[in-house]
């Protein structure tokens, strides 16, 4: 090539061109992630026959051979045969049991309207751009505790005489219903307490911060199952007769408390990750520490460490089933209890309400984990147009 | 690179007024350590009201903690700071006052990524001035108009060019009405097509009277809108003039050798 070529001017602009034709669609698509080596097939082929493998018994177990209904009514025997399947009527006649513990009947009512006044005040917390969310927030955080709390135990309206329920002593209140209230207190106190531990640690004051990473250190070095001990065994031989707090309280505060530890250094990973810039910039504009904390640097590091907050409340919201170790009644323990029932002697009852309080489990794990998510990409500011 | 200066220069040049009454920021005898590293050496510095100061130098200098100081991002351990009469101690109050007063600009922008671009001027303003919203809104938008891009209030910083990010960090600190600004080197993390864009917006304050400390590499914006340069080494300043002279005539050999390096 002689030299005068190698100069070069382009006369018109290349336009931009749709993709050819053999990367897009179903065929190029299976055949770039399914089938693009011979090691690839046979893997690809190999894990369809393991799916089909493990579906099958599955699928019998669960559905084909399962006990849906019995027409003599809801009995015992009804699971009583060999090859017997999941027995889902076990399910069906103890549901109330796995729902609202011991709760008693003609009061069910006051849990259901509890559920029903929070769900309405979560809604709009939960929904972007919601209306009234200041509203809801108040009445949520301030107020639907102590009505929740006077709805599920009774007693006297404010001691006036006027509304009176009859009163339910904490260990009447179990199932699912109890396991909700633990994690949702265990979730509303960790955050903040969390949140106020995690700046402690990184604080320029010795007494708070070694306050704060001995009290982090201390219980996140303990079992939830020592801590649910003490509360429950150890906590009573301090306090003086008859100032005797209620099991269920002691075990949620040691829940709380434990859960906040864990909670601080979720929050602490994402205030290291806060640039020294977004400090500097919101100081030069003048704006005081807490300020600065509250409006540049806890939302940003919040929204970082969304996926390990989320991962601390579906823990929580898990091991709040230990406290059927102390003798509290939560989903879980409801559901051993209706397993080991004599009526029932069926090889699979006891199995099958574990599936259950498995799947309620996961549930609610998978809508915390799909929310999570949802925020995630709500909140991110980055290079969307 | 940036702007034009070969020609022209003294009839060009706007008229900038130096109040000879009214000093803006004062530093006697100040002296600043990073533990055992003596960063800051002996530094007097007094700059009136409507000075644009330009502050050059090789990195490691001390520049940028010099300008730092003046907002007590960085804290001095010996000497006096004054800036706009009132001296800066370790008293929260006082700090907090100057730096109502006294707007900075950084390298790296540090806009707040989280809140969109009319958030990020209307922060401060609300926060820290009480303005209602409306009218910081109102205020911010005069000042998204003046550096010209009033059409991305409502974008996020992430979706801006580094060129426009630095004008929006220009106009934050305009909206608190700061009677000082620091720029810290506001050009040097930006493409070379973004650099006038900036520069532009800070020469025409530089015309409106504002008082003006920057640390800086471009000697062409010296050269046009400074009316002293400040050479530092070493934690020192050593030499300052006004830009003609300390361009065409350095005195000290490290600032003869700094310029030989530099304007090539």
């Amino acid at each position: 090539m002689s030299s005068s070529q190698s100069g070069y001017v382009r006369s018109t602009m290349a336009e931009a061109l749709p993709p050819p034709r053999s990367t897009t669609g179903v065929g190029a698509w299976m055949r770039a992630n399914l089938f693009s080596t011979p090691v690839n097939s046979v893997l690809t082929i190999a894990g369809a026959a393991l799916v089909i493998w493990l579906a099958v018994p599955l699928w019998n177990f669960l559905v084909a051979d399962a006990v849906w209904s019995d027409p003599e009514g809801i009995r015992g025997e009804a699971c009583r045969f060999d090859g017997v399947g999941a027995c889902w009527i076990f399910i069906q006649a103890r549901i109330k049991f796995f729902i609202y513990g011991f709760y008693p009947n003609a009061e069910l009512w006051r849990v259901n309207l509890m559920f029903a006044i929070g769900v309405v005040l979560l809604i709009p917390l939960l929904t972007p751009k919601a209306p009234f969310v200041r509203t809801a927030a108040v009445l949520f955080f301030i107020v639907y505790p102590f009505v929740a709390y006077f709805l599920m135990a009774g007693g006297d309206l404010l001691g006036l005489g006027v509304v009176e329920l009859r009163r339910v002593p904490t260990a009447e209140w179990g199932g699912l219903t109890l396991t909700l209230i633990i994690s949702l207190i265990g979730i509303i106190v960790s955050m903040p307490v969390g949140i106020l531990l995690a700046l402690g640690r990184r604080s320029e004051l010795p007494i708070v911060k070694t306050f704060c990473i001995a009290f982090i250190e201390l219980w996140r070095a303990v079992p939830l199952i020592t801590v649910l001990f003490m509360a429950s065994v150890m906590f009573p031989l301090f306090t003086p007769q008859g100032a005797d707090p209620d099991v269920l309280l002691r075990a949620i505060i040691g829940i709380c408390l434990f859960e906040s530890a864990y909670m601080a250094e979720v929050v602490r990973g994402g205030l290291q990750a806060m640039p020294r810039g977004q400090y500097e910039a919101s100081q030069a504009l003048g704006l005081s520490k807490v300020k600065t904390l509250g409006l540049v640097i806890l939302p940003q590091a919040l929204k970082h460490v969304i996926p390990g907050i989320v991962n601390t409340f579906i823990a929580l919201f898990k091991d709040t089933s230990l406290v059927s170790i102390i003798g509290i009644f939560d989903l879980l323990n409801t559901v051993r209890a209706a397993g080991s029932d004599m009526a029932w002697r069926s090889p699979t009852h006891a199995v099958t309400g574990y599936i259950f309080a498995g799947f309620v489990f996961w549930i609610f794990c998978f809508a915390m984990s799909r929310y999570s998510i949802f925020m995630e990409n709500r909140l991110h500011t980055g290079h969307k147009r | 690179m940036s702007v034009d200066t070969d020609n022209g220069l003294e009839t060009d040049r706007p008229k900038m007024t130096v109040s000879s009454t009214e000093v803006a920021v004062e530093i006697v005898g100040m002296n600043k350590w990073y533990g055992d590293f003596h960063v800051l050496r002996d530094i007097d510095l007094k700059v009136m009201s409507g000075e644009r100061i330009v502050i050059a130098g090789p990195s490691g200098s001390g520049k940028s903690t010099l300008i730092r100081c003046i907002n007590r991002l960085e804290e001095h351990q010996d000497g006096q700071i004054v800036v706009d009469g009132i001296e800066l101690t370790s008293d929260l109050k006082r700090i907090d006052e100057v730096r109502r007063e006294v707007g900075m600009v950084f390298q790296h922008f540090n806009l707040f990524p989280h809140l969109t671009i009319l958030q990020n001027l209307t922060l401060a303003p609300i926060w820290v001035r009480g303005t209602p919203k409306a009218e910081a809104e109102a205020e911010a938008m005069k000042y998204l108009e003046r550096v010209k891009i009033p059409e991305q209030a409502n974008k996020f910083p992430g979706q801006l060019s580094g060129g426009q990010q630095q004008r929006v960090a220009i106009a934050r600190s305009l909206c608190m009405n700061p009677k000082i600004m620091l720029f810290d080197e506001p050009t040097s993390a930006l493409d070379p097509e973004m650099i006038k864009e900036v520069l532009d917006v800070m020469v025409g304050l530089a015309e409106e009277g504002m008082t003006m400390l920057c640390v800086t590499h471009e000697m062409g914006f010296a050269r046009q809108v400074a009316n002293r340069v400040i050479f530092m080494d070493q934690g020192q300043i050593i030499e300052q003039n006004e830009p003609e002279e300390f361009f065409s005539n350095p005195q000290h050999e490290r600032t003869k050798l700094f310029l030989s390096q530099i304007l090539h």
